[in-house]
């Protein structure tokens, strides 16, 4: 566009800026990644490569509390995010497809309600209100907390898709004698479905990553693998650890992906033409 | 508007879209399940911050006002002597206040220039260069803070690196120092501040500092004058998005800090561990985090209706 001018769009030094952010974010995962491969007892000096601490993780002495942990993990993460996608997706469809009515704002706030409570507030309030009304604190009590947690980040990619869908849609199904829910399951659910892979995803990694809630809603005995990292972390950082970080750093980088490949390919059979 | 001109199977109002009048039922689900596991939560513990404390954890169903009261008197070991402030906890608050708005102020150095070099891409880079700068936010929090710990440590690879260098003679004490926390929340939350300042100067008219440009002003009195007053709500945003959880945040400051760099989040942590803690204390210093964020949001609520106000 500006062909003598100068671009005055560019500022000098922003790109650095750029490439300092991105030093700074991928730097420590790039160095846990290579350390994760040393041939060493110590973890501080390098004594070659190898996969021994990736064997260590599944056949070492805490493989079975690991396996232990990344059960609960994954199971927890599975049902926490199903849970919460189904909740979402009907919420999303309440608030933007539903009848107008007073305090709409009000429920957007309360789906968000997570998002602005800090952590460690949700986490203190969750473990008296188990303690209070008595419920044994354990698996059952990190699924429920965790599903709290997941519906606004599986609520805003699926409320973000709906939101480009026309009406016409589902209209033309009701004006072709479809039931509300065949309409529903066979048009709008289609059409919804990068929106609510996408959220499911999201609320899965949310569940996975959690720490701090779960630690206070866990009780004695039940693990998952932030808690169980943490607890070994406290004694100081071991390669072992390292390791096990490294394959959760994959597993995270690689539902993200997921993720945002789902939404782009959503988007290239996008309805709204406009 | 893409209403059909007569259904055939007649509905009472024509206009009425296909899901009217069942949006509450769709709703219901999630605010039951937010009312009864976030809000109600939020609701005992407000009362339980007023219960008096049990030894072994847990409370005894007796209101009183002795949370709060610890929180800003010292009345001696044995509770007979005159009050006179308690500056402990006060000390960890703004503690923590400090901590949070120097990361935030760090967030903002190195999220600024680089929200807005994404920004002025074109469309098909950007959406990559964001997906760089998002993916780390979706690796697990603890990962990050232990990698970080890892790369920073007295016998890290930075202080290794440094040293082989010849740069420094000894390593550099990093771990368990304010600047180490500082560092942990800064590159916990750096990609908050990067969002929402990108999405601002995406919609920024880049003609506005062409006129600039033709009045004369020069590339840095634009951005002054200019660029950051519309985009304005954009890094106030991205500023609350660092501040709020740097706040209140629990394992930066407790994996990279010592006993000096304590803050809010650690202080309610130790109210619930083990046999040790004081679980209406705790309760009354998340009620005063809580009231501390609702106020930051309140004015940012303010803040963006005045600015929506503003554009019009």
């Amino acid at each position: 566009m500006a062909k003598n001018t100068t671009d005055v769009r560019r500022y000098p030094g922003f790109f650095s800026f750029t490439i300092l952010c991105l030093f700074l974010l991928y730097t420590p995962l790039i160095i846990v990644t290579i350390y994760s491969f040393n041939d060493s007892k110590s973890i501080t000096t390098w004594g070659g490569f190898s996969f021994r601490w990736y064997q260590d993780i599944f056949y070492g002495l805490e493989a079975a509390k690991f396996k232990t942990a990344a059960w609960n993990s994954i199971s927890i993460a599975l049902m926490a995010g199903i849970t919460a996608t189904v909740i979402a997706t009907s919420a999303a469809i309440g608030m933007i497809r539903g009848e107008p009515f007073k305090g709409k704002s009000l429920s957007f706030g309360l789906i968000n309600l997570p998002l602005m409570v800090p952590e460690i507030v949700s986490a203190v309030a969750t473990l008296i209100f188990f303690s209070a009304i008595g419920f044994t604190r354990g698996y059952m009590s990190i699924l429920l907390a965790h599903i709290v947690f997941c519906i606004p980040f599986a609520y805003l990619p699926i409320a973000a898709r709906l939101e480009g869908i026309e009406k016409s849609y589902e209209e033309a199904a009701i004006d072709l004698y479809a039931t509300r829910w065949k309409a529903f399951t066979k048009v709008l659910m289609p059409l919804m479905a990068p929106g609510i892979l996408s959220g499911f995803l999201l609320a899965f990694i949310i569940s996975l990553d959690d720490f701090i809630i779960t630690n206070f809603v866990k009780g004695a005995g039940v693990e998952t693998l932030p808690t169980a990292i943490f607890g070994s972390v406290k004694q100081g950082i071991k390669p072992n650890i390292m390791a096990l970080s490294t394959l959760m750093l994959l597993v995270s980088i690689f539902f993200v992906s997921l993720s945002y490949l789902i939404n782009k390919l959503g988007e290239r059979t996008g309805d709204k033409q406009s | 508007m893409s209403a059909p001109i007569a259904p055939l199977n007649a509905k009472k109002n024509p206009n009425a879209g296909v899901f009217d009048g069942i949006g509450l039922w769709l709703l219901s689900p999630s605010w039951i399940v937010i009312g009864v596991f976030l809000l109600l939560p939020v609701f005992m513990m407000l009362i339980f911050s007023f219960l008096t404390k049990e030894f072994r954890g847990g409370v005894i169903w007796e209101p009183t006002l002795a949370a709060y009261d610890q929180f800003l008197f010292d009345r001696g070991l044995f509770g007979d002597e005159p009050p006179t402030i308690e500056w402990t906890y006060i000390t960890i608050f703004a503690r923590s206040i400090w901590q949070a708005a120097l990361a935030t102020l760090f967030c903002l150095i190195i999220g600024f220039p680089t929200a807005y070099y994404i920004a002025t891409r074109s469309a098909r880079s950007r959406s990559v260069w964001l997906f760089l700068i998002t993916i780390p936010y979706w690796v697990n929090l603890l990962i990050r803070t232990v990698s970080m710990k890892f790369l920073i440590r007295d016998t890290g690879p930075l202080n290794q690196f440094l040293m082989s260098t010849g740069v420094i003679d000894s390593p550099i004490h990093i771990v368990n120092t304010n600047f180490a926390v500082q560092l942990g929340l800064f590159y916990s939350y750096l990609p908050f501040m990067v969002l929402p300042i990108y999405a601002a100067v995406e919609r920024y008219n880049f003609a506005l500092s062409e006129a600039a440009w033709d009045l004369y002003a020069d590339r840095w009195t634009t951005l002054r004058k200019i660029l950051i007053p519309v985009v304005k709500p954009g890094i106030i945003a991205g500023c609350i998005l660092v501040f709020v959880p740097s706040l209140g945040a629990f394992l930066a400051p407790d994996l990279l800090g010592g006993a000096k760099t304590f803050m809010i989040g650690s202080l309610i942590e130790e109210q619930f561990k083990g046999n040790a803690g004081n679980w209406p204390f705790g309760a009354a210093a998340s009620m005063i985090l809580l009231s501390m964020v609702l106020i930051v949001l309140m004015f940012y609520a303010r803040q963006q209706t005045r600015a929506q106000a503003g554009a019009r």
